[in-house]
């Protein structure tokens, strides 16, 4: 780790630390050992084989090179990260100790009381109890099931270890080795065979569980013709005092059945973001992501869906958000299988200031896969001189009877758009972040519309002196 | 002696190409008065849209000379947004997309930049924006415009006769006390005109000013207005009534340049 990243990180570190030494009644040592694992395995009274495959991802991370493309990845040290903290059930006097900015940034987005603790991390849980009992009963009558990872281990055995790491082996990865060691939250998901939700699930629904937490792993199963729509995420400022988040996502999107995932993260500037989600969609099937990315020091992000099934359709659409000091490396991985797949990319980046996002895509077409149709599409916006923006799209195309198309454009806002809107009454500031909200509409409709109007309230703020 | 609505002396504007400069208007003088209708008529490149570019602020012109005012304020030392919140609107010969943004959105949040700039301390009536919706839907409904414009996004695949509708859709509900329109009838067909010509009419008050670049005569016989200037290679030529305009479209430029010694 170089003195400067070091400098950087330390900075962040007291910015965003928290004082109260009760936030966590269980803290395990600094970096990354096996005394660790097993601590961790111990504290969650696991059964043998989980702490079997704890350990062997251990040794898989301990073998697997740092990824030499993508992000920048030499500020960080794996010796100066928590990797356990079990929280206290309540944390909610460590209120006072949220820095003004995040605090103050709650207000103007006018986010509630509640929802600001439960989202800078202090409060016990979003106060809605009583709708998640009332949610949770009519699930269960549906036999579908909605749990912290942990309980559904607890609970549901056999069916958590024929899924677990089914999708992302540690093998396939350092950070997913990585989370698989030391994974802790996330949710756990069941949807049976016919079963189709017509409201989404969402995270701040689930009780009693470490949401979002640093290494959090999260299965989603979908039965022949389920249908769901899980939320995960939030667009106010996600505020974690520790420094590198590490999800897995698996999600198994079974015959004629239908998943989309939406996430927004708008992690604190400090943190190293660094995400394996993958997906497999069976015969007719249908995976969607719906991905945003707004904060992190540090984002390497790439949803994938295998299309294993004939017919399966599989669509991502994902914004990303790099401002100074920020670099988003994102992008999709789409594998077709299987024939007559489609899939369809839509990314939409960002960047402002010394921001710097890319666009890192794989679409593949394997040899049998006829009658495959793909698009992708890359939009990124630059809002500064300074600012950065790639595209790195890699076609592996093993069959000839397939429609393929891609198209990708970089641009600036134009002055005669800015001096359109000014000329009708708006400032500049505002000008620019209706621009911005008009690039991103095609994701920002897609979201249920308290998040549309909260991400468009984020643009807004995120513009406050990006013009002179 | 009438109150000016506008008022430019010897006005001289450069464009920046570049490293290039060019001057395009070379002293222009022009009064307005308030509820007034004037016109501005003049060969291609005498430097109208220049003016109405220049008027509203547009950085790709720099004013070298002389002095603008709206209402007795000077208007040159303002920024864009803030001339618009002085009354001041700019009807586009070529009205630009913009992707992802609604008419009704982009206006709205127009609307209420105007409003606070003049009442920054009122209480926000959380009825406004019902208001706000039926003038708009008024408004195109007057312009023969289906009403869920108001959600498309702003001027995206609209035609160009519907662009300019939009525009004067705009007018009417930011309804501003001084106007300019660039060629806002280029490209209507008869219609579509009569349409604009009496959109405009119904914003007739007397304090409603409004100052029509046009090469057409056949919209200003549905405006009537009051007075009618020739620009030519960036000076004003002469001011006349109407009848200059239906004079000049039997005849040409021609002898109106000569007869000015400017051609």
């Amino acid at each position: 780790m170089n003195e400067e990243a070091r400098g950087a990180l330390d900075i962040d570190q007291s910015k965003y630390d928290f004082r109260d030494p009760e936030v966590s009644v269980y803290r395990s040592a600094k970096g990354l050992t096996r005394e660790t694992i097993l601590d961790i395995s111990a504290h969650k009274k696991e059964p043998e084989w989980m702490r079997d495959a704890r350990l062997h991802a251990y040794e898989v991370f301990l073998t697997k090179p740092m990824p030499k493309w993508g992000g920048d990845l030499e500020g960080m040290d794996f010796d100066a990260y928590t990797y356990y903290i079990k929280p206290t059930d309540k944390r909610e006097d460590a209120w006072g100790d949220v820095p003004e900015d995040i605090r103050k940034t709650f207000d103007r987005l006018g986010v509630p009381e509640a929802e600001r603790k439960f989202l800078a991390g202090v409060g016990a849980q979003y106060e809605s109890e009583m709708v998640y009992h009332s949610i949770q009963e009519d699930l269960a009558k549906k036999g579908v099931i909605f749990l912290d990872t942990e309980s559904g281990l607890r609970e549901h055995p056999d069916l958590f270890r024929k899924y677990f790491a089914s999708l992302v082996p540690p093998e396939d990865n350092k950070f997913a080795a990585l989370n698989t060691a030391c994974w802790s939250g996330g949710s756990f998901i069941y949807v049976p065979k016919g079963v189709k939700l017509d409201v989404p699930l969402q995270a701040y629904f689930r009780i009693n569980s470490e949401n979002m937490g640093q290494f959090e792993r999260t299965i989603i199963i979908a039965d022949e013709g389920a249908e769901l729509h899980y939320i995960e995420g939030c667009t106010a400022p996600q505020y974690s005092t520790r420094s590198l988040h590490t999800g897995v996502i698996e999600i198994l999107v079974h015959k004629g059945a239908k998943v989309r995932y939406t996430t927004i993260q708008n992690w604190s500037h400090n943190i190293y973001n660094l995400v394996t989600q993958r997906a497999i969609a069976y015969e007719n099937a249908t995976m969607e992501w719906v991905d945003g990315n707004m904060g992190s020091k540090l984002t390497m992000k790439y949803p994938s869906i295998y299309l294993a099934g004939e017919g399966a359709r599989g669509n991502v659409l994902s914004i990303a958000f790099a401002t100074s000091g920020q670099h988003q490396d994102a992008g999709t991985k789409i594998i077709h299988k299987a024939p007559n797949t489609t899939s369809t990319i839509l990314s939409k980046s960002i960047s402002r200031g010394t921001g710097r996002t890319s666009y890192r895509g794989l679409l593949k077409v394997a040899k049998g896969a006829t009658g495959v149709k793909a698009s992708v599409k890359c939009d990124a916006l630059m809002l500064s001189p300074e600012s950065r923006s790639d595209t790195y799209p890699t076609m592996e195309i093993g069959e000839d009877a397939v429609s393929i198309a891609h198209e990708a454009t970089v641009g600036k806002i134009s002055d005669d758009q800015i001096f359109y809107l000014m000329s009708r009454g708006l400032s500049e500031q505002d000008a620019t972040a209706m621009i911005v909200q008009g690039f991103i509409e095609p994701f920002a409709k897609q979201m249920p519309m308290e998040y549309a109007i909260e991400l468009n309230r984020l643009i807004q703020l995120e513009m406050e002196g990006a013009v002179g | 002696m009438q109150e000016l609505a506008l008022d430019i002396r010897d006005l001289r504007v450069s464009i920046n190409d570049g490293d290039s400069s060019k001057e395009i208007l070379k002293g222009i003088n022009l009064e307005v008065p308030k509820g007034q209708v004037h016109v501005i008529m003049g060969p291609n490149g005498s430097g109208k849209s220049t003016l109405a570019h220049t008027l509203m602020g547009h950085p790709k012109y720099s004013v070298t000379g002389g002095s603008v005012s709206l209402y007795g304020e000077d208007l040159l030392s303002l920024k864009v947004y803030e001339r618009a919140r002085k009354g001041l609107f700019l009807a586009y010969q070529y009205p630009v997309e913009v992707p992802g943004v609604s008419l009704a959105h982009f206006l709205w949040n127009a609307n209420q930049s105007i409003a606070q700039s003049k009442q920054p301390t009122g209480k926000k009536d959380p009825k406004a924006v019902l208001a706000f919706r039926k003038r708009l839907n008024a408004a195109l409904e007057n312009l023969k415009m289906a009403t869920d414009f108001s959600t498309r996004h702003l001027n995206v695949g609209a035609s160009g006769g519907e662009k300019k509708r939009i525009e004067i859709a705009q007018m009417q509900v930011l309804d501003p006390r001084m106007v300019l329109m660039d060629e806002i009838d280029s490209g209507l067909d008869i219609d579509s005109t009569k349409v604009v010509a009496q959109a405009i009419n119904a914003m007739k008050k007397p304090d409603f000013t409004a100052l029509i670049i046009t090469h057409y005569p056949r919209i200003l016989e549905y405006l009537q207005p009051d007075r009618v200037h020739v620009m030519a290679a960036g000076k004003v030529l002469c001011s006349r009534g109407m009848e200059l305009a239906r004079e000049l479209e039997q005849k040409g430029y021609d002898w109106i340049l000569s007869e000015y010694n400017a051609s």
